[in-house]
C-alpha cells in the first residue's frame, strides 16, 4: 500500500467515552426496517427456490419454508406485507413533504436525494482507500447509505410491479404487450437476485461488518449511537448540528441492556439466513 | 397314490384325479415305463406329442432353448395341471405374473440374460394393481403383451413387443387411445415408418406404467417429452410453470401434454390443436381464469438468449444483466477497498472498532 495520508483530525476517533447517546433512527423508521427486512428474507427464502428449481437444494428449502403448496402463499403474504410497508412510508414521504412543507427531504443535508457531494464523496473516499487522500467527512446519509435506500426503492417498485403482474397476469395482459408477460418474469428474478446478492453481501459488509461497525451496527435496532461514533462516522451531521446548536435536542437515553441483547439475537439472526441463502445462490448460480 | 401291484408311487393321487390329466394313464405320458422295477433314468415326457401347436410355437420362441422342461417351467408340477381359465392353473390370469415372476422377477436370472427385472415394477404398476388388488382378469398380465408360447424379442419385427407393434398391442384393450394416437403426429410418423417418434411405451414405460394423473407421473413426463424436443424444454425450463413444476409437490401446474395433448399430439397449425391461435384461450382458460386474447400472447417458450425470435425479452434480459452485473461488480471492488483499508487504520491506531449502542 502507498504512504497513506495521513488524518488530520484522527482526534475524532480516540475520544473518551461521554456516555451520550444520539437520536438517528425514529421508531417508525425502525419498524420499517424491522418488517422490510423479515418480509424480505421471506421472500428470498420463497423466491430462490423457483428462481433455481433446477438446483439440489430447491426441494429440500422449499419443503423447509412452507412445504410444496404454501410456497407460494408464504411469498404473496411477504410481498402484500412489504407492499404495505412501503405505501406507509411513501405516504410519510408526501405527508412531510407537502403537508408540512418539511424542505429538508428533497434537498439538503439531511435529504436522501443524491446531490453534488456525494459526486465527490464517491471520489474522495476511493481515494482514501487506495491511500491518495483524507477521509471526506460525511453528512448525515452517506452516498452508499443513499444507494441502499433507492436501489431498494426502485427495486420495490420494480419487483413488486413484475410480481403483481405475474399474479393478476390475465388482468395486467390488458394493459400489457405480449412479450412483457414473458418479460416480468426475467425482470422479477433478476431483480431479485441482485437485491439478494447486494443485500446479503454488500448490504451486510458496508453497513454491519466493515471494521467500523462490526460485528453488528445496532443503530437500526435501538435508534441511537454513542456520541463518539456519531462523531467518527458522520463528523459534518455533528459539526453541523454543533454549530445550529440543535445537538441537544439530539440526545437519546442509553439503550436497555435487554433490548440490545434481543436486538442482537434478531440482527444475528437475520444476517446467518442472509449468509446462508447467499451461500445457495453462490452454488447455484456457479455450480 | 398306489399301482394295481400296491407299488407305492409318488403322485399325490386325488390331486392328478382332478388336474385336466386326470383320466390318463399313467404311461399315456411315461410311455416308455412298462415293467417294474422301472429304469433309472425314465426318458423325458413328450407334451408335444399331443401339444404339437404349442411345442411348435415354443422351438422358435425366446424360451426355446430353455435347459429346463420348458413346459413345466411355467404350467408347474406335470401332475396337477389344471385349464388356464382354472383358478388353480399356474397360467390363470391372475397367477401368469407371479409365474414369469418366478424367473423375471430374480435380479440373478435377469442379469445371465442382460434382462431387467420386470416383475417388481410390474406389481406396482397401475396393470399389476387392477390384476394384483382388484384381482381384474381383464389387466394386461404378461402374456397379454407378450404372448405365451411363441414369446420373441422385442427386435424381431413380428413381436407384438416390436416398436412397430406397439400401438395395435396396447389398442387391443386401449381401442379408442389408438384410434387418437395414429391421429396424431406421433401415430402418423410410426405409421410412416419413423421409428424415431415414440409409441406408448416411450411415455408410459413398459412395465411400471403409472396412472398418468399421479404425481410420479406427472413429475416424469416432462424429461421424457425432453429427451427428443430438447429445445422445447430448455425454453420451458425458463418458465414459471417449469420453476414452480420441478419443486416436486406442484403437480397442477403445466406440463407438455397439459397445452399439447396426449395422445392425438398436432402441429400448431392444425385448427384441431389445443395450441392452435384459435383454441389457446380455452387450452390457458383451463388453469387460468379470466384468460383473455391478449393473455395468450404470452410466449411459453420464449428464448430470453434469441435476439431473432425474442427481441424485446432479448434486451429485457440483456439490461438486467448488465444492471446486475455492473452494481455488483463496482460495490465488490469498493466493499474490498474499504474493508482493507479500514482494517490498515484500526490496527495502525490500535483502536478496537466502534463502541457500539
Amino acid at each position: 500500500m502507498p504512504e497513506l495520508v495521513v488524518e488530520a483530525e484522527r482526534t475524532t476517533q480516540t475520544t473518551a467515552p461521554t456516555g451520550r447517546f444520539f437520536q438517528r433512527f425514529t421508531r417508525s423508521q425502525r419498524t420499517l426496517h424491522a418488517v422490510l427486512f423479515t418480509t424480505f428474507l421471506g421472500l428470498a427464502a420463497t423466491g430462490l427456490p423457483l428462481r433455481f428449481s433446477e438446483s439440489i437444494w430447491a426441494r429440500g428449502l422449499a419443503g423447509f419454508v412452507g412445504g410444496f403448496g404454501a410456497i407460494l402463499f408464504v411469498h404473496k403474504f411477504c410481498a402484500l406485507a412489504l407492499t404495505v410497508a412501503f405505501l406507509v412510508h411513501v405516504k410519510d414521504l408526501v405527508t412531510r413533504a407537502f403537508a408540512r412543507h418539511e424542505k429538508g427531504i428533497f434537498w439538503g443535508a439531511t435529504s436522501m436525494v443524491a446531490n453534488w457531494k456525494d459526486v465527490k464523496d464517491i471520489v474522495g473516499h476511493m481515494r482514501w482507500m487506495v491511500g491518495l487522500g483524507p477521509k471526506p467527512k460525511f453528512e448525515r446519509y452517506a452516498y452508499w447509505e443513499k444507494f441502499d435506500y433507492w436501489a431498494v426503492f426502485w427495486g420495490m417498485m420494480v419487483i413488486g410491479f413484475s410480481g403483481y403482474a405475474m399474479w393478476f397476469a390475465p388482468f395486467f395482459a390488458h394493459f400489457l404487450p405480449g412479450w412483457a408477460l414473458n418479460a416480468v418474469l426475467v425482470i422479477h428474478s433478476e431483480e431479485g437476485l441482485l437485491a439478494i446478492l447486494f443485500i446479503f453481501s454488500i448490504h451486510f459488509v458496508n453497513t454491519h461488518l466493515r471494521p467500523d461497525s462490526f460485528p453488528m451496527d445496532m443503530v437500526i435496532f435501538t435508534g441511537v449511537e454513542s456520541e463518539e461514533e456519531f462523531k467518527h462516522k458522520r463528523p459534518l451531521e455533528y459539526q453541523r448540528l454543533a454549530a445550529e446548536g440543535k445537538l441537544e435536542a439530539k440526545l437519546g437515553e442509553k439503550p436497555q441492556s435487554w433490548y440490545v441483547r434481543f436486538a442482537k439475537v434478531v440482527g444475528f439472526t437475520a444476517i446467518t439466513i442472509g449468509v446462508v441463502l447467499l451461500i445457495l445462490t453462490l452454488t447455484a448460480y456457479f455450480g | 397314490m398306489t399301482d394295481a401291484n400296491a407299488h407305492k408311487i409318488g403322485v399325490d393321487g386325488d390331486k392328478f384325479g382332478k388336474s385336466v390329466h386326470g383320466g390318463f394313464k399313467c404311461n399315456d405320458c411315461h410311455a416308455d415305463i412298462k415293467e417294474y422295477p422301472h429304469p433309472d433314468k425314465p426318458a423325458k415326457v413328450q407334451c408335444a406329442t399331443c401339444h404339437s401347436d404349442q411345442e411348435a410355437k415354443l422351438k422358435g420362441s425366446v424360451h426355446g432353448d430353455g435347459n429346463e422342461h420348458p413346459c413345466t417351467s411355467c404350467h408347474g408340477d406335470a401332475h396337477s395341471i389344471f385349464p388356464k381359465a382354472d383358478a388353480r392353473s399356474t397360467v390363470y390370469p391372475l397367477n401368469v405374473p407371479s409365474t414369469c415372476g418366478k424367473c423375471h422377477g430374480n435380479d440373478g436370472m435377469a442379469q445371465k440374460h442382460g434382462l431387467a427385472s420386470v416383475y417388481p415394477k410390474y406389481v406396482d404398476s397401475i396393470h399389476g394393481f387392477a390384476l394384483n388388488k382388484e384381482g381384474l382378469l381383464v389387466a394386461a398380465n404378461c402374456q397379454s403383451c407378450h404372448g405365451s408360447h411363441g414369446i420373441l424379442s422385442r427386435k424381431d419385427p413380428k413381436s407384438p413387443t416390436n416398436k412397430a407393434n406397439i400401438p395395435n398391442t396396447c389398442g387391443t384393450c386401449h381401442a379408442k387411445i389408438n384410434m387418437e394416437y395414429m391421429d396424431g403426429a406421433h401415430g402418423k410418423a410410426i405409421a410412416s415408418g419413423k421409428m424415431k417418434a415414440p409409441v406408448c411405451t416411450d411415455c408410459h414405460t413398459a412395465h411400471q406404467i403409472l396412472q398418468p394423473t399421479e404425481s410420479e407421473f406427472r413429475m416424469q413426463s416432462t424429461p421424457i417429452c425432453g429427451s427428443c424436443h430438447k429445445d422445447k424444454l430448455s425454453t420451458y425450463r425458463d418458465t414459471f410453470h417449469s420453476q414452480l413444476g420441478s419443486l416436486g409437490g406442484y403437480v397442477e401446474t403445466a406440463r407438455c401434454w397439459d397445452c399439447h395433448g396426449a395422445h392425438d399430439i398436432r402441429g400448431k397449425n392444425d385448427p384441431a390443436s389445443p395450441i392452435h391461435a384459435a383454441n389457446l384461450v380455452t387450452t390457458c382458460g383451463r388453469c387460468h381464469r379470466g384468460a383473455n386474447v391478449q393473455f395468450v400472447q404470452y410466449q411459453p417458450h420464449a428464448n430470453a438468449h434469441d435476439r431473432k425470435l425474442n427481441p424485446a425479452l432479448y434486451f429485457v434480459r440483456l439490461f438486467m444483466n448488465l444492471l446486475l452485473a455492473g452494481t455488483l461488480t463496482f460495490f465488490v471492488i469498493h466493499t474490498i477497498l474499504w474493508l482493507v483499508r479500514s482494517r490498515y487504520d484500526q490496527v495502525k491506531s490500535k483502536s478496537n472498532g466502534g463502541n457500539h449502542a
